[in-house]
């Protein structure tokens, strides 16, 4: 393949990646943020498949079997098996004031082109590019977790951060060893259980997923 | 040479003074005085506009140095093509007011005398016009002072009422310190030119040749652009603006807002790309930053207004942030070295500077007719006077869509020139700045829009519909003398419109001065047709054209569907088979602007409260409904009212020293003395 | 050949007045047929025009001149900005009067003064509508100033028929940020034409309406006219879409051939934009109007996101 093409279907898929972090900014609908997240993923393994195909390292397409079945497939599905034994399918979130959380959105991804502009001359990889967009995706799931109140929209904000620094060790270094990356995924997938079992304690002890009644928690003197 | 642009603007100011002290002879003739006086300032104009545009068109520098001030300080007078402008710009819009106000002020015969509003019109237009005259800090400072102090009486002019008065008060008050902020500016440029020993470095051409390190430098901008900007309204020093502006009577309102605000701008130009001459880019970001705050918050406090005269004056906050933009785009470019940007930035500015006094001052003359005319300044009492004075209503919209930023007129130009500034610049060596500026061309589209929509809810509501308040007043239209200053401006709003190289070519030696190039504004055949800021390729834009084609397609549909004439019944209003529709039932300017109150509520400081009355009837048949709503200026509350309090607790502390006997005063000071004595040993 | 241009160009306002009837048509055939109904053929909003030039003019009482010379202004800045767009030929002898920004500004004029129009008789629908129109106006303004801003970044012009030229000398390849800019396009042309989720162009319930709400009080030929020019915007915004994100076809030079190849790329452009268009609003519910904010602000960031792509990912 032309290195040429192959820079411009990255940047596309990266742009993709950085359009669905935004879009589970904003997204009210819990399944939609998991049908976002899944999409997400997807890009990802596909982003991971070419990159191993281009730089020859072959143990890319491992990873990106992995982040496929992993983040379109099981964790998207544990999600929606817990939507709905948690029964808050129904549940429309409130996101506060939107179009101001867009604009914090855009600020984060132009400080992160300003924090990696040095990084990206010095690097001389064909996905270089994507490094900002990579640090921005994990900014933005950041922001995710502190602009939303609800305890599935805080787990997918996680998983889209570890989204955003497996895209980041792809673009900038072709992936990190193999061994790291199973074991990243497998921490992934155990915080994932332990999130669940967290969540039906908190939903048995608050009758709520709302993070914010866990303040009652605190001392009161 | 006796004639030259300077001698003939300095005469103009001449003119002006010596009237000044001929008017107590005309005391006990009021009527004689208002014509003489007004007709006298109009010829004292129209020679600066002579001495104005020669001076930009031959790009003609001249000085003069008069021998009266302090001793051994001479007052140095100066038009080089940046004054000239400025000049042709005051001069053109105070034409076209002083011919307004020789009908406008004839309203006052007969209710209050005169005298002391001519005189300090006199002295205003003297003032303005000297300030740009000016050529060292001393004489500077004087005319500003002056200036400052005329409009100051205009303000106070209908003192009777308090909310003048505080007013007043204010705005003198805003302006003190704005001076002092200038005052020590100079101060600091003046001492870095020659050392603080000697006199010498209070001339402009000593600070011009002097090179100031970057720190000192600096601070003198720093403190200029406070001044200036507290001068010109700029967001967050504006509060004095919309409480002062809408007080006085309507021709010194037009000149404030359309052209006194200017002088401000002058002065920011003069002291950055004149006098310190070099800077780095991040003082054209400061400018820039305060220009879009401006510009935004500007428009959207004028949205909420509801007084039509306040309304105006937000949207000259607004204006003056745009204006900046312009400036500030023009300091980032220019010392990354891209003059050609730097020029057409610059252009955009001092472009929408000269259309902002025009459209403004038209538009301030309008609601001046119709004050005159119904003796009310409250949009939601007003409505359907189109049909009462067609004249003012056209004349008022031809100033609404200009100032709309609406092709084929004047505001479309200056705005359609910023946006080309803003398109070019990734043109800029840091990609930091390509990032960050194009955002602030999204805040100018946003400014223009919202402009549109304040100006529609101005108009509409003023001007269609019915009569909203209790009972219609008697309306005349406006006569012929406040007619002929409002065709005049509206004209020269289609003018700068539609035949924009002429000005920018006229003016385009302005840019050459200061950043080093021209921009060129028209190329190839009929090149006075095309404005083409670049390149032909890039961008091009015709005034003309547009005005044109669209008159010509309405008249030629006009005509083919009137071939058959006749077709058009009048009728009634189509009330939905409920009765009678009454005034109350239109929309009024408050609910005009609900939507845009509720999405950019969080700006304001807003209480809405609606009660039922009476409370005892169910919530959805309420019999009275009463609806309170308070929009207010949150900097208010952020920074005046601490200053306010600041320097109240303070006087009160210095107050405990007042005793009122004479032996406590002797003892402060003895002890003063006794300190110094001790301190100084 | 001077005189060869000019017909070119009448010959594009020509297309422009006759097409834009039949678009519309197709899109509310389309429509009928997507929610199972008869349509009345594609040839209806013609006959409504017919309909509406032939009856007399009702004027309420208090119509001042504004309310009677709206039509004809709006009707006017319409056909101009046909005479802008490179519909068939790039080679417009006034292309070069205005660049997309003028363009823009001359959609505004008319929208000014329909706004107007709308207070001027002074009722509460008029007043509603204006008061609508303007904020939504003001909102998706910034946004479409960006997504031009990202097309106009490639081609380092506004003027459309330079971007054109750009686009067929082959310097843009698939990029992002003309993903994202023409995403955003659609969104803003949704809002900008009146279009379901903003506004609902077959309506006169009173709650919702926007644009029908202003020109509730007009009638006859100006109504006519009005309708027209509605259509013909529809029209325009296509056609600008199509010139600025997919020009293939569109003439460089003027020879006969080419150009009626380009109206036939045109017609078939028309269709396929007809058919997304009805999948879009039948998939769509109409927005509450502070839910717009939302919408226009998610365009907003998508053309911001177009903007930062090009620079950080090209």
């Amino acid at each position: 393949m032309d290195l040429n093409v192959v820079a411009q279907l990255n940047s596309f898929l990266a742009a993709f990646v950085l359009l669905t972090a935004f879009g589970m900014l904003v997204q009210r609908r819990m399944y939609g943020l998991v049908h976002l997240f899944a999409w997400q993923g997807l890009f990802l393994s596909i982003n991971t498949a070419m990159v191993g195909f281009v730089a020859g390292k072959h143990h890319l397409y491992i990873s990106s079997l992995l982040t496929l079945s992993l983040k379109v497939f099981l964790l998207p599905y544990i999600l929606h098996v817990l939507i709905q034994r948690l029964k808050v399918h129904k549940e429309v979130e409130i996101v506060e004031n939107v179009p101001m959380t867009m604009l914090m959105g855009i600020a984060l991804v132009i400080f992160s082109y300003y924090l990696m502009s040095p990084v990206t001359q010095l690097s001389t990889l064909v996905t270089r590019s994507t490094l900002a967009v990579a640090l921005a995706t994990v900014m933005i799931g950041l922001l995710m977790m502190i602009t939303r109140k609800h305890a599935v929209t805080q787990i997918i904000g996680f998983l889209a951060m570890e989204n955003g620094l497996f895209f980041a060790a792809t673009s900038a270094t072709y992936g990190m060893p193999l061994v790291v990356e199973l074991g990243v995924a497998l921490d992934i997938l155990i915080a994932a259980f332990i999130f669940g079992i967290f969540f039906f304690h908190i939903h048995t002890t608050f009758d709520s997923l709302d993070v914010d009644q866990m303040a009652r928690l605190k001392e009161e003197d | 040479m006796i004639l030259s642009p300077i001698n003939i603007i300095s005469s103009s100011v001449l003119l002006l003074l010596l009237f000044v002290l001929v008017v107590p002879l005309l005391k006990s003739r009021q009527r004689l005085l208002i014509n003489t006086s007004f007709m006298l300032s109009s010829l004292a104009s129209l020679l600066g506009i002579i001495g104005g545009v020669w001076a930009v068109g031959g790009g003609i520098t001249n000085k003069l140095i008069l021998p009266i001030g302090l001793p051994d300080l001479p007052f140095h007078l100066r038009v080089d093509p940046l004054a000239g402008f400025f000049i042709t710009v005051i001069c053109l819009l105070s034409f076209f007011v002083s011919l307004y106000s020789i009908g406008y002020i004839k309203g006052y015969l007969g209710r209050r005398p005169v005298t002391s509003l001519v005189i300090f019109y006199c002295l205003f237009l003297a003032g303005m016009v000297m300030v740009v005259l000016a050529d060292d800090a001393l004489f500077f400072l004087i005319s500003w002072e002056v200036m400052a102090a005329a409009s100051y009486f205009l303000v106070m002019f209908e003192d009777e009422r308090i909310e003048n008065r505080r007013a007043a008060f204010l705005y003198i008050i805003v302006a003190h310190v704005g001076a002092i902020a200038i005052l020590l500016s100079f101060g600091i440029m003046a001492g870095l030119a020659t050392g603080f020993e000697s006199f010498n470095g209070y001339t402009f051409d000593a600070m011009r040749q002097a090179e100031f390190p970057l720190k000192w430098a600096t601070a003198a901008f720093l403190l200029a652009f406070f001044g200036f900007a507290a001068k010109a309204g700029v967001i967050p020093l504006h509060v004095w603006l919309p409480e002062a502006h809408p007080v006085a009577p309507s021709n010194v309102s037009a000149l404030m807002s359309g052209v006194m605000l200017k002088t401000a701008i002058y002065g920011i130009v003069r002291v950055t790309f004149d006098l310190i001459g070099v800077f780095p880019w991040w003082w054209g970001a400061i400018v820039l930053i305060f220009g879009l705050i401006s510009a935004v918050m500007g428009v959207l406090y004028a949205l909420m207004q509801n007084d039509l005269k306040k309304l105006l004056a937000y949207s000259s906050v607004e204006n003056i942030g745009i204006i900046l933009i312009g400036i500030g785009l023009s300091m980032i470019f220019k010392p990354f070295n891209i003059p050609l940007l730097s020029a057409l930035a610059l252009i955009a500015g001092l472009y929408h500077a000269m259309n902002h006094a025009m459209f403004k001052g038209l538009l301030f003359m309008g609601a001046g007719s119709v004050l005159h005319a119904t003796n009310e300044r409250n949009m939601e009492e007003m409505g359907g006077l189109i049909h009462r004075m067609p004249w003012t209503a056209a004349l008022f919209l031809i100033g609404c869509v200009s100032i709309s930023a609406l092709p084929p007129f004047n505001g479309f130009v200056s705005e359609w020139l910023t946006f080309q500034a803003f398109l070019l610049s990734p043109a800029m060596p840091s990609p930091f700045f390509k990032l960050l500026i194009p955002l602030g061309a999204a805040l100018v589209a946003l400014t223009g829009a919202l402009a549109a929509a304040c100006f529609v809810r101005a108009f509409g509501v003023t001007f269609l519909g019915h009569w909203r308040g209790a009972h219609m007043p008697r309306v005349h239209e406006a006569d012929w003398f406040m007619r002929s200053g409002m065709i005049l401006a509206a004209l020269s709003c289609l003018l700068l419109g539609i035949l924009p190289t002429f000005f920018i070519d006229w003016m385009d030696i302005i840019a050459q001065q200061l950043v080093g190039t021209k921009i060129g504004a028209s190329s190839g055949v009929y090149g006075w047709l095309w404005l083409t800021p670049v390149a032909r390729e890039s961008a091009s834009y015709s005034g003309m054209i547009v005005f044109l084609g669209i008159l010509l397609v309405v008249v030629a549909v006009y005509f083919i569907l009137h071939v058959k004439p006749g077709g058009i019944r009048r009728v009634p209003i189509w009330d939905c088979g409920f009765g009678k529709l009454d005034q109350r039932m239109q929309y009024s300017a408050t609910s005009f602007s609900m939507p845009i109150r509720r999405i950019f509520g969080f700006l304001f400081n807003i209480r809405e409260q609606v009660k039922l009355n009476p409370r005892g009837v169910h919530k959805a048949f309420p019999k009275r409904l009463n609806y309170y709503l308070r929009v207010r200026d949150r900097f208010w509350n952020w920074l005046f009212k601490p200053v306010i309090e600041f320097s109240f607790w303070v006087s009160r502390k210095v107050g405990l020293l007042q005793q009122g006997r004479i032996q406590a005063y002797l003892i402060y000071s003895f002890i003063t003395i006794i300190v110094l004595l001790a301190l100084s040993r | 050949m001077k005189l060869y241009r000019f017909i070119i160009e009448f010959l594009q306002i020509a297309i422009l007045l006759g097409v834009a009837p039949a678009f519309t048509g197709w899109v509310r055939m389309l429509k009928c047929w997507s929610q199972g109904r008869t349509s009345a053929g594609i040839f209806q909003p013609y006959r409504d025009l017919l309909k509406l030039f032939s009856k007399d003019v009702l004027l309420a009482d208090n119509a001042s001149w504004i309310f009677r010379f709206t039509p004809y202004l709006v009707f006017g800045t319409a056909v101009l900005a046909g005479g802008v767009i490179p519909m068939l030929s790039l080679d417009l002898p006034i292309a070069s009067t205005a660049d997309v920004i003028v363009l823009v500004a001359l959609f505004a004029i008319a929208r000014f003064f329909t706004a107007l129009a709308g207070m001027d008789i002074g009722t509460a629908f008029g007043g509603m509508g204006s008061s609508r129109e303007m904020t939504i106006a003001s909102l998706a303004e910034p946004a479409m100033l960006m997504a031009i801003f990202t097309v106009s970044l490639a081609s380092k012009s506004t003027s459309l028929s330079q971007m054109v030229h750009v686009i067929y000398s082959g310097q843009i390849v698939l990029r992002p940020s003309i993903a994202f800019s023409l995403f955003a396009f659609v969104l803003i042309a949704l809002a900008e034409t009146g279009r379901i989720p903003v506004d609902n162009p077959a309506t006169h319930l009173e709650l919702t309406m926007i644009h029908e709400a202003m020109i509730l009080e007009y009638s006859g030929r100006h109504l006519a006219l009005i309708e027209w020019a509605g259509m013909m915007k529809l029209f325009l915004f296509v056609m600008l879409g199509v010139a600025a994100f997919a020009p293939w076809g569109i003439a460089e030079s003027g020879d006969l051939v080419t150009i009626s190849a380009a109206f036939i790329f045109m017609i078939l452009k028309l269709v396929i934009v007809g058919i997304v268009l009805v999948m879009i609003e039948t998939g769509l519910a109409k927005m509450r109007i502070f839910r717009l904010t939302e919408f226009l602000g998610s365009a907003f960031l998508l053309a911001t996101l177009g903007m930062l792509s090009y620079f950080i990912l090209e």
